[in-house]
């Protein structure tokens, strides 16, 4: 029941947004912010969670390929594969959901126990519009172009690693990365993070947009849609990889 | 005017106002007055619609049923609407020239000089001259209520709504803002509705005084004539501070004393 109560009114915050905006080149500019604050705030985390998680992948896979009869191309070829189609768009994204996800969260929710959702309503401001939506808008495109900077920086990293390690030149591993590759992935990749940057930012807004109580509760809505937001992730994962793959 | 027929609200099965009826004079400071929980906020609040209704009409403008209007024509109606919030609801992000800027920049195509020169009027309207660019957790408690104000007038309103805007503040800075709201209604003949529990605010701005109690209206009338108001539970409300009683025991003595003479 609760459950349907929250999908129930999900729908409605979503359904919502679906006006006319007050003056459309105000929300333009909250879109471009947006980008910046989802975007470019998250560079760092990114380039650190990719740097390290390419070096993992190719140091685990060659710690796995011992058999001198496999070729050492096949560890680019695994590693590749993993970060474009898990790594760069799961595991990342859901870094990703902790850090826009409470932002979100928080953000919305400080907003309305302070009244300041109320001071939009009164102006005339459609405050789900106006909060939502261009939270939504950058998140769906912001979150793709980390997910191709992350798969970038992890293979690179994946690669140098396995030369500084000596486990797998970079020629072995480039390869092997190549040699293997299916453009589909990328596509199949994007499409992975272009759900998940909606969902993120969909759910993260809904917990924070309908927070009721006082500061408490504000942490409260940050943990639930955190919580929710990765849930999701992985279960729209698997609900991806089994149409598309 | 503003007119409220029967307005009745629950929360669950708690009935927070019951069959509430009363008419804002135009142009007047219109006082809201209860004590914590008798539902001042929720009446407040169900009049500029930011929470609904059981039942009741809510009318502006002696003809608009503010209950039966569609999304569009509330959208309107609001931009004729300023509010000051308990807490000034300032936007955190904004200094205070982009807070006061904010509804200019989303409903009127002014340039920005003329954005700028009506903002500026705003702020030295409220005496807050060399604030433009701070933001709002740089400001005291009575300076983000200044700023409240200026944003809430900045569209030029019809109707001002202040939700205790003295909560928080100390007495003579209160005073500073029971001013402020007075001498704007009076100059921009502005409809003005405030919830308040501070009897000096009453005393000093209560041009029409609604007193509520457990969500029932107990008394309505001018600041003049609640001093001498028979009602029980408004007197109890009236009288609870020492200050308020101690005038009323000379006033009934300096009657009692003329009586004899």
């Amino acid at each position: 029941m609760t459950f349907l109560n929250h999908f129930g009114r999900y729908v409605l915050l979503l359904k919502s947004l679906w006006v006319r905006p007050e003056k459309t080149s105000i929300y333009w500019r909250e879109i471009a912010r947006q980008m910046v604050e989802i975007g470019v705030g998250s560079v760092g985390i990114v380039v650190i969670v990719s740097c390290f998680l390419g070096a993992v992948v190719t140091v685990q896979t060659a710690y796995q390929l011992t058999s001198p009869l496999i070729s050492k191309s096949i560890i680019g070829s695994i590693a590749a594969n993993s970060i474009i189609l898990e790594l760069a768009p799961t595991v990342t994204v859901l870094i990703l959901a902790g850090k826009i996800g409470s932002n979100i969260a928080s953000e919305l929710g400080t907003m309305r126990i302070s009244e300041q959702i109320d001071a939009l309503e009164i102006m005339g401001v459609h405050s789900s519009a106006y909060l939502v939506l261009p939270k939504i808008v950058a998140s769906t495109i912001m979150i793709p172009l980390l997910v191709i900077v992350s798969a970038f920086l992890s293979i690179f990293s994946g690669m140098w690693v396995g030369e500084f390690t000596g486990v797998v030149s970079k020629q072995d591993f480039m390869t092997g990365a190549i040699q293997y590759w299916i453009p589909f992935m990328a596509n199949f990749a994007l499409i992975k993070a272009i759900t998940f940057g909606f969902i993120i930012s969909s759910v993260s807004s809904y917990f924070g947009y309908y927070t009721e109580g006082g500061a408490l509760e504000v942490g409260r809505s940050a943990t639930r849609a955190v919580v929710v937001c990765c849930v999701l992730i992985l279960f729209f994962d698997y609900i991806l990889a089994q149409l598309l793959l | 005017m503003i007119e409220v027929k029967d307005l009745n609200k629950s929360f669950g099965s708690k009935q927070i106002l019951k069959a509430i009826s009363a008419s804002f004079e135009e142009g007047k400071c219109n006082l809201i007055i209860g004590a914590s929980g008798s539902g001042k906020t929720v009446l407040m609040k169900s009049i500029v619609g930011l929470i609904k209704v059981n039942s009741g009409s809510i009318i502006y403008n002696n003809d608009t049923d503010f209950l039966k209007i569609d999304d569009a024509g509330r959208k309107e109606l609001r931009k004729q609407i300023g509010m000051l919030f308990q807490g000034s609801a300032l936007f955190d992000s904004l200094t205070v020239e982009k807070n006061v800027i904010f509804p200019l920049n989303m409903f009127t195509n002014m340039t920005y000089k003329e954005k700028m020169n009506r903002v500026n009027e705003c702020l030295d309207r409220v005496n807050l001259k060399e604030a433009n660019k701070l933001f709002p957790n740089e400001l005291s408690g009575g300076m983000k209520k200044r700023v409240g104000i200026a944003r809430a007038i900045v569209m030029n309103p019809k109707y001002l709504f202040c939700d205790e805007p003295n909560s928080g503040l100390d007495p003579q800075t209160s005073i500073v803002i029971d001013k402020l709201i007075k001498d704007i209604t009076d100059d921009y003949k502005i409809t003005t509705i405030v919830n308040t529990h501070d009897m000096n605010s009453v005393m000093e701005i209560g041009d029409y005084v609604l007193f509520l109690y457990n969500g029932e209206k107990y008394w309505e009338g001018h600041r003049n004539e609640i001093m001498n108001a028979s009602n029980h539970q408004l007197n109890d409300f009236i009288f609870a501070g020492r200050f308020f009683r101690e005038i009323k025991e000379q006033n009934n003595k300096r009657l009692s004393d003329e009586k004899n003479n």
